[in-house]
């Protein structure tokens, strides 16, 4: 019975790698995108990962516990002519370094994979153990 | 003489339950590659099936009462460290390899062999109890 939870400590993990990738595509769409009417232009965000016990206290799933903004300084580009331009002639973008998020959404996606393939060889073994003495 | 028939039976199905219980200490670890602070969990077989194999040997050839059974016929309770073979008791805490800022001690390379590892050993134990219990059923038969 015990390697049931497999599929949910594993799929809680699934859960929370897509979540991470979702945060990564959002950054680096609004990776250009420049600061509206109110001067507040877009803060990359970031998941944080917690471990959640499933079950007994041996599985441990994990669980996206929060996602926060990232608070280093927006990016300020000289461009007097852009519409956007404040009165020194600065436009604000946003602080999404597409490189980091590059390498984040790599990361994730190599967990993901991780994942699935502890998933299907869950599978296979409990469709081996089903088929016991025949 | 049964006894004796599902003797190897019974050893590999400790063995298998063993092995479904790494299996899932491995896949936690796998789950919590990315998250800060958790540390990797691993199960000794060799001891934990050492165990499994002492704590149950034969009931009958028990003289001295164990606690809580107040006659040697008695039935002894399970109990939340011997209960379950595969108790959480028995994990450990696998070493640090190459230690990472965030305190999380997953390495990845070396889980996934693990989880490879133990797959084929889970199957073969699988294997194991086939081949027996085709034994078994053609011993029955006698044909």
């Amino acid at each position: 019975m015990s390697m049931f939870s497999i599929f949910g400590v594993s799929g809680s993990a699934i859960s929370a790698q897509s979540q991470r990738l979702n945060v990564v595509a959002s950054n680096l769409a609004n990776a250009d995108a420049v600061a509206g009417p109110d001067g507040q232009g877009y803060k990359g965000r970031q998941v944080v990962f917690e471990t959640v016990p499933m079950g007994s206290d041996a599985s441990a799933g994990v669980k996206v516990s929060s996602v926060r903004e990232n608070n280093e300084p927006l990016r300020k580009v000289h461009n007097p002519s852009h519409p956007s331009a404040d009165s020194e002639g600065y436009v604000t973008h946003s602080n999404v370094n597409p490189v980091e998020e590059m390498v984040n959404m790599i990361s994730a996606s190599r967990s993901y994979q991780n994942n699935v393939e502890v998933m299907n060889t869950a599978k296979t073994l409990l469709l081996k153990t089903l088929q016991m003495g025949q | 003489m049964f006894a004796n028939l599902t003797s190897g039976l019974d050893f590999h199905s400790k063995a298998l339950v063993l092995r479904a219980e790494r299996q899932r200490a491995i896949a936690s670890n796998i789950a919590n590659a990315d998250t800060p602070g958790y540390v990797a969990r691993d199960l000794d077989f060799k001891s934990a099936m050492a165990n499994a194999t002492t704590s149950s040997l034969a009931p009958g050839s028990n003289t001295s009462p164990a606690s809580g059974v107040t006659h040697k016929n008695h039935i002894p309770l399970p109990d939340g460290t011997q209960g379950g073979i595969g108790s959480l008791s028995k994990l450990g805490y696998a070493a640090q390899t190459q230690p990472s800022m965030d305190g999380n001690s997953v390495d990845l390379d070396r889980e996934r062999a693990n989880f490879v590892d133990n797959s084929v050993r889970y199957e073969a134990t699988l294997r194991f109890i086939n081949g027996q219990s085709k034994t078994i059923l053609s011993a029955i038969q006698g044909q």
